[in-house]
């Protein structure tokens, strides 16, 4: 299938004060810049707009190619044309989170009071905020519905804080992979993260922007990152024991693939990703619960929102049994939902690896949507 | 979808369900029985399925479809959230059948249950002839990878019923090809009927 082809990096900036944006803390924040990307055309109707939303570590380049680049956006893979999100018929809009560093306001920002980055001057954000910003960018469109918001892993919090935060903005909900809120065991994970950026003698209290960054401790943090997101066996099948083949005889190297790939990942992270917005991101997800406001039951009440849910067999950092609470939130409330569990071995990363099973679903689900039809006569298998 | 090619206890089902009806299918399989329905009798429907490639092929006849076992499935519904709930030839899926036929009852203000009927008499012919377990066309597997966990005859069903407390509204029998009346314990492959508590 074709690729979108050549796209670039957009800005959006509201809450210009005195109209800060009040955030879930109680603190304000203004301006605001949101990077965002959009792929395909805004019908005139202003009704094929799909909203995706990223995972922890990703950006608004969700598809496409940036100039001179060689490598596509992150979900390159399910939106294009004739592709999942088909860009023929949606216009599908990604933008960059709040609290992150590509191209959105965050902590390594300059801050307008003190000319200098904010650092951990920045207010702690939450998925709402993060949610209120796209929404935000969404009325600059003149979008008063969405046609659909997707998104896996954190991602996927997004698209629950949409379904609980505006369900008469949206048509339907396709989250991935993901959870009303972080087990302890999730947040264990985030928090070990944390804690080795902290560690790191250059992370300074976060005032690192004009000397060494704390470099070692975000790549560590990245490290265990990817172990949560593989599973045993797709690390058996990946690496097995095979060790580097130029590795030098000196103790404690990183010898074997698996090692030798960690590093890779946790090297590669850090020159692409601000330490303070791993913190502020991190401690978000894990902040985070969309039924804190009350049950799914009550706040969807009334509001014809359908949902897609995906889950994945060999996914222990987001188990489908999260995914099941989410089914079981619809059931209650009577929406209309499916939900799979793909046969995947891949853990927590399959959802953005199992491309032709999601494609399959998501395909079918937003042509429901997008034509409004229950079941019409060439639709059998 | 021709009408043509419609499964004989498909078509029967389809006339059991009014019009505009919540209906829940449980063990949906491929969505073809839910597909009818919506088309048919506009039903608001909701499958729940095991086999994840059932699940693509239900959602891409639009339908709502749950990945999940039949056992579990249940619990998390409000009481009399559907019109009906159906139990169609799912029976070999279901470990615990008592409990889920009542979890049925519950969630459902009426169930349609199908039923394949094991004391068909070319069943009968075999265990008393031959002295072999029966493998007959509707009921084609052998003692030894066959997936029905519960054997039963329709006499044995309602007697159940009886015992359950639980009202036999409508049964319908039938052969492969068409509905009979008469001695159906012995000659009807399999029966549908339509209980409520």
């Amino acid at each position: 299938m074709a690729d979108i082809g050549i796209v670039e990096t957009k800005y959006f900036t509201f809450a210009e004060p005195p109209n800060e944006l009040l955030l879930h803390c109680g603190e304000k924040l203004g301006p605001i810049t949101i990077a965002y990307e959009t792929y395909g055309q805004l019908n005139s109707e202003k009704n094929n707009a799909v909203l995706i939303a990223h995972a922890l570590s990703g950006d608004a380049h969700a598809a496409g190619f940036h100039k001179k680049q060689n490598k596509p956006g992150w979900w390159n893979d399910l939106i294009g044309p004739g592709k999942a999100f088909d860009t023929n018929k949606y216009f599908v809009i990604c933008s960059n989170v709040l609290g992150g560093c590509k191209g959105s306001t965050g902590p390594s920002s300059i801050s307008p009071e003190t000319n200098k980055p904010y650092a951990l001057d920045f207010p702690l954000i939450s998925m709402w905020d993060i949610v209120r910003c796209q929404k935000q960018l969404i009325d600059s469109f003149g979008i008063t519905k969405l046609l659909s918001v997707a998104g896996g892993s954190m991602g996927g919090m997004q698209v629950l804080a949409w379904l609980v935060l505006f369900p008469e903005k949206i048509r339907s909900a396709i989250p991935i992979a993901t959870a009303f809120r972080h087990s302890p065991q999730q947040i264990a994970f985030n928090e070990v993260g944390r804690q080795a950026i902290m560690a790191d003698s250059h992370w300074k209290a976060g005032n690192y922007y004009a000397g060494s960054h704390p470099v070692k401790g975000l790549a560590l943090a990245r490290m265990i990152g990817h172990i949560t997101y593989m599973s045993d066996e797709s690390m058996a099948e990946k690496f097995g024991r095979l060790r580097m083949v130029n590795s030098e005889p000196f103790k404690f190297t990183a010898d074997f693939e698996v090692e030798g790939y960690l590093k890779y990942r946790g090297d590669n992270f850090v020159q692409r990703f601000d330490a303070n917005s791993y913190l502020y991101i991190t401690e978000a997800m894990d902040n985070f619960d969309a039924l804190e406001k009350g049950s799914l039951e009550k706040l969807l009440h009334g509001h014809k929102v359908k949902v897609l849910v995906m889950a994945f067999k060999s996914d222990w950092l987001y188990p489908s049994y999260q995914s099941k609470e989410i089914i079981k939130a619809c059931k209650l409330s009577g929406v209309e939902a499916s939900y799979c569990e793909i046969n995947s071995t891949y853990g927590h990363d399959a959802f953005l690896l199992e491309t032709e099973e999601e494609t399959h679903l998501i395909t079918h689900f937003l042509k429901k949507v997008f034509y409004k039809y229950e079941v019409t006569g060439n639709y059998g298998a | 979808m021709g009408h043509d090619n419609v499964r004989l206890d498909h078509r029967i089902i389809s006339g059991l369900v009014p019009q505009g009806s919540a209906v829940l299918d449980l063990g949906c399989g491929n969505g073809d029985l839910l597909y009818i329905l919506i088309k048919e009798k506009i039903v608001r429907g909701q499958g729940i399925e095991i086999d994840e490639q059932a699940i693509y092929k239900c959602v891409a006849k639009g339908l709502n479809v749950f990945h999940g076992d039949i056992d579990s499935g249940l619990a998390d519904y409000q009481d009399k959230s559907f019109d009906y709930v159906i139990l169609n030839q799912s029976l070999q899926q279901i470990r615990h059948f008592e409990t889920v036929f009542n979890d049925a009852l519950r969630v459902g203000k009426r169930v349609i249950i199908g039923l394949p009927n094991f004391a068909h008499f070319s069943s009968r012919f075999q265990l008393f002839f031959l002295g072999k377990a029966p493998v007959t066309r509707s009921l084609p597997h052998a003692w030894y990878d066959s997936p029905n966990v519960h054997f039963l005859s329709m006499t044995d069903f309602i007697d159940f019923c009886i015992r359950q407390n639980v009202t036999i509204e409508k049964r319908v029998y039938f052969t492969e090809h068409r509905e009979i009346s008469l001695f159906a314990n012995m000659f009807a492959t399999a029966g549908i009927f339509v209980v409520s508590r």
